[in-house]
């Protein structure tokens, strides 16, 4: 270190190196890049001491703040939910006849019912309640189960034909075919009588004759159905699974039913009240009927 | 550094010219009391326009100038702006840059001299020095004195002034942000937005910096406007010039005295630089660190006076007069040198963006209708094989008072609608929506149209019930299931 030999032109020391002619001088790194370099070191044995850190066998180091972000995310949901909980307290404390009067609350119901439907309702009815063969569409007035809001509160609470439910929305119609009850050619001419409600086709005496027979008790002489029962209405233009003759054939013959689940086991009572009001909001929705308690009471006898 | 030899060093390897501390002079003339004036003008205009007071009615502020981010409105006197309508603002900041040119070309670099912030701040700032340590000589003195107590103490004096400055500076910038009188009070009472917080931190401190110790150095090194000026000015471009022609040879007056005929008007008094806020030497010619402030005029014009030779031996001219003057022509008269065709091109366009804004400001609607059908489903058919679409509709209420808008279907025979907190027993053609004051409102509206309807294209037209009867229409498609 004795012999220090200064490079002529830029000032600064050699550092003793030297290849081919070429030496190397001796730029030492900036203070501040020094300084920084130490105090990122200092960080570094800091955040290692406080936060997850080393890899270990099954996990890393816990770190003296025990942070987790899973910890983190469990922390932002139960904030959001404490957000949410004066809303779901008023929803659970307001009867769902009283929803609409409220107005603010019934707009908040909605919303959150269109987001509790994009988890819960979609894949059957689509991500428009549109529904699917075989799947109702939820925006049209046609309601097998009646389409004001408690009579949908009541639908989404107990399902349809949901086993174990004692007070699930149930219907069964006989399989007129396969059981034998009617031959090929009697499902035939009652289904041209069926059709000819609509106009598909044309009715037939016999088949009028079946129809009043086998299928009047539940759907009506003139085909518009009966809630109580849940019997569809067979004059109109909503045909659940297809208008096409050899579909309604089927259908006499070997009927499908379709089952909901009870989502009173699953969602909380105010979820289900804001999936009401949404799919009340589709635009089918039916007004409380103004006489509402006489009904409401045969509903409950029949249940 | 580890340089044994800095000056070998600089020469070899330095980029940069270290800073040469300007301490101008103070002087006073017609030039200077024009510059007290547009600062007295211009720092009354940044500082108190936000306390200006503007009655809306009730359900909108009732500050004259105010930038609403979070509500997403600008209001300025009796306009008000939307976001949709940014292009408003678009084009003031296109008129302000045509209004530079517009100045330029007449009048030269006066945006730097006396108006730009940077310039209208470094006054300020040059003003603080002078109160504080005294005049040009005692503050150079005083800077290259040693760091004795009473120098810190002046110094912190100083600095303490200039933070003042600064930070009502950055505290003003937020008041045009949200309502002054209930910021001023939230700021003190640490109840403001953090967001408050931080700009008066940033804004002090570039204040601070930029007018307390960079001053001309952000016009010579950073700000790029004095090189597209350089580009801008030409030989009918009025400038601050030397006269070079009448003030060589430079001597003293006992020189002019002992030797008449020898010299010119400059006596080499120097006071054109001692005054120069940036430092210059505008006997060397036209710079990009002139301003042309005109104090160096204000300073030689004293002179000359005291000397008693004729005033304006630095002056406001053009290169064109200048050439003129050498050969001894009379200058232009004033009115041609601002009258000329580029001045009168830029300020057509610059008038005429002034009026098409105007026009649009005076005949835009305050009512607007959008909508988008809903496209999961397309459409429903109903029990009675009728056929509904369902339309979300925004309608924008620019009026700060609310109004009733009728909404009518226009085509689409047989059809009828309601919105969604209707029942559909009241469809009809045409229906009503209260819009409240100064807001968008989402509706959405299902239409019914009978049985066989083909898909068609339709409109919503919406009408405000009041006097204005302002009016607007939104094209919608109705599509069904025969065939779309």
């Amino acid at each position: 270190m004795g012999n220090k030999r200064i490079d002529e032109p830029t000032g600064t020391e050699f550092v003793g190196h030297e290849w081919d002619g070429i030496e190397e001088l001796n730029t030492p790194l900036p203070r501040w890049w020094l300084w920084t370099f130490y105090a990122t070191v200092i960080w570094a044995i800091g955040y290692v001491i406080l936060y997850p850190a080393w890899p270990m066998v099954s996990q890393a180091t816990e770190g003296y703040l025990g942070w987790t972000s899973r910890g983190q995310l469990a922390e932002e949901v139960s904030a959001a939910e404490a957000e949410r909980a004066p809303l779901m307290r008023a929803l659970a404390e307001t009867p769902i006849e009283q929803l609409p009067e409220d107005a603010a609350l019934m707009q908040q119901a909605v919303a959150g019912g269109r987001a509790a439907f994009q988890i819960h309702c979609v894949q059957c009815h689509g991500a428009g309640a549109a529904g699917y063969e075989g799947y109702p569409n939820l925006n049209d007035d046609d309601w097998l189960w009646g389409g004001n809001l408690t009579e949908i509160e009541q639908t989404l609470i107990h399902g349809i034909r949901h086993p174990g439910d004692s007070t699930t929305r149930t219907s069964l119609m006989p399989a007129f075919g396969r059981d034998g009850l009617l031959d090929t050619e009697q499902v035939h001419e009652v289904g041209d009588y069926i059709l000819s409600f609509s106009g598909r086709a044309d009715g037939t005496a016999a088949g009028a004759e079946l129809y009043a027979n086998n299928c009047a008790i539940c759907h009506g002489s003139d085909g518009t159905g009966l809630r109580q029962f849940g019997a569809p209405n067979l004059a109109d233009a909503i045909w659940l699974y297809g208008s096409d003759e050899a579909q309604v054939y089927a259908q006499i013959s070997n009927p499908r039913h379709g089952v909901m689940p009870a989502w009173g086991e699953r969602l909380d009572p105010a979820t289900i009240k804001m999936l009401a009001a949404y799919v009340h909001s589709l635009g089918g929705g039916e007004d409380f009927v103004e006489v509402a308690e006489e009904p409401a009471a045969e509903v409950d006898e029949q249940s | 550094m580890n340089s044994p030899d800095p000056e070998l060093h600089h020469s070899l390897l330095g980029t940069y010219q270290a800073r040469k501390k300007v301490h101008p002079k103070r002087i006073d003339g017609p030039f200077r009391r024009f510059k007290w004036l547009i600062m007295a003008v211009t720092l009354a205009i940044y500082y108190g326009t936000p306390w200006i007071r503007w009655d809306r009615g009730e359900y909108a502020p009732d500050q004259a100038v105010l930038i609403d981010l979070a509500h997403r409105r600008f209001y300025m006197f009796n306009i008000e702006i939307w976001p949709h309508e940014f292009y408003f603002v678009a084009g003031l900041l296109i008129m302000a840059g045509i209004g530079l040119f517009l100045v330029t070309s007449m009048v030269g670099r006066a945006w730097c001299g006396y108006t730009c912030p940077q310039t209208v701040w470094t006054d300020l700032f040059q003003h603080v020095d002078r109160f504080v340590d005294g005049d040009r000589n005692k503050r150079m003195k005083l800077d290259a004195a040693p760091w004795t107590a009473s120098k810190v103490a002046r110094r912190l004096f100083k600095w303490t002034i200039y933070l003042v400055i600064a930070f009502w500076t950055g505290g003003a910038w937020i008041m045009y942000f949200a309502d002054a009188p209930t910021l001023v009070r939230e700021f003190w009472t640490l109840e403001a937005p953090y967001v408050a917080y931080a700009t008066v931190f940033i804004l002090t401190m570039t204040t601070f910096i930029f007018g307390g110790f960079m001053r001309e150095q952000v016009c010579i090194y950073m700000c790029p406007w004095p090189r597209i000026q350089t580009a801008m000015m030409d030989e009918k471009s009025l400038t601050v010039t030397y006269k070079d022609w009448r003030g060589e040879p430079r001597g003293s007056v006992k020189k002019a005295e002992k030797n008449p005929g020898e010299f010119g008007d400059c006596i080499d008094c120097n006071q054109c630089v001692a005054v120069c806020p940036t430092g210059w030497d505008i006997r060397k010619g036209p710079d990009i660190s002139c301003i042309t402030c005109a104090l160096c005029i204000d300073a030689c014009d004293r002179v000359m006076k005291d000397v008693g030779r004729p005033r304006g031996l630095i002056d406001y001219v053009t290169l064109e007069d200048s050439e003129g003057e050498i050969k001894g022509q009379d200058h232009r008269p004033t009115w041609k040198k601002i009258l000329r065709p580029r001045s009168v091109l830029y300020f057509l366009v610059w008038s005429g963006i002034g009026l098409g804004l105007l026009f649009a400001l005076g005949t835009r609607s305050h009512l607007d209708i959008v909508g988008a059908a809903d496209r999961n489903p397309p459409y429903m058919l109903m029990s009675d094989g009728r056929v509904r679409n369902n339309y979300t509709i925004k309608l924008r209420n620019m009026e700060s008072r609310p109004r009733e808008v009728r909404i009518a279907l226009e085509g689409l025979e047989g059809a009828s609608m309601w919105s969604e907190t209707m029942s559909n027993d009241d469809a009809a053609r045409a229906i009503n929506v209260d819009l409240p004051p100064d807001a968008t409102q989402t509706v959405r509206v299902y239409v019914m149209a009978p049985s066989g309807t083909d898909p068609q294209d339709f409109s919503l037209g919406a009408v405000s019930l009041d006097e204005g009867a302002e009016s607007d229409a939104v094209e919608l498609r109705f599509v069904t299931p025969e065939g779309n």
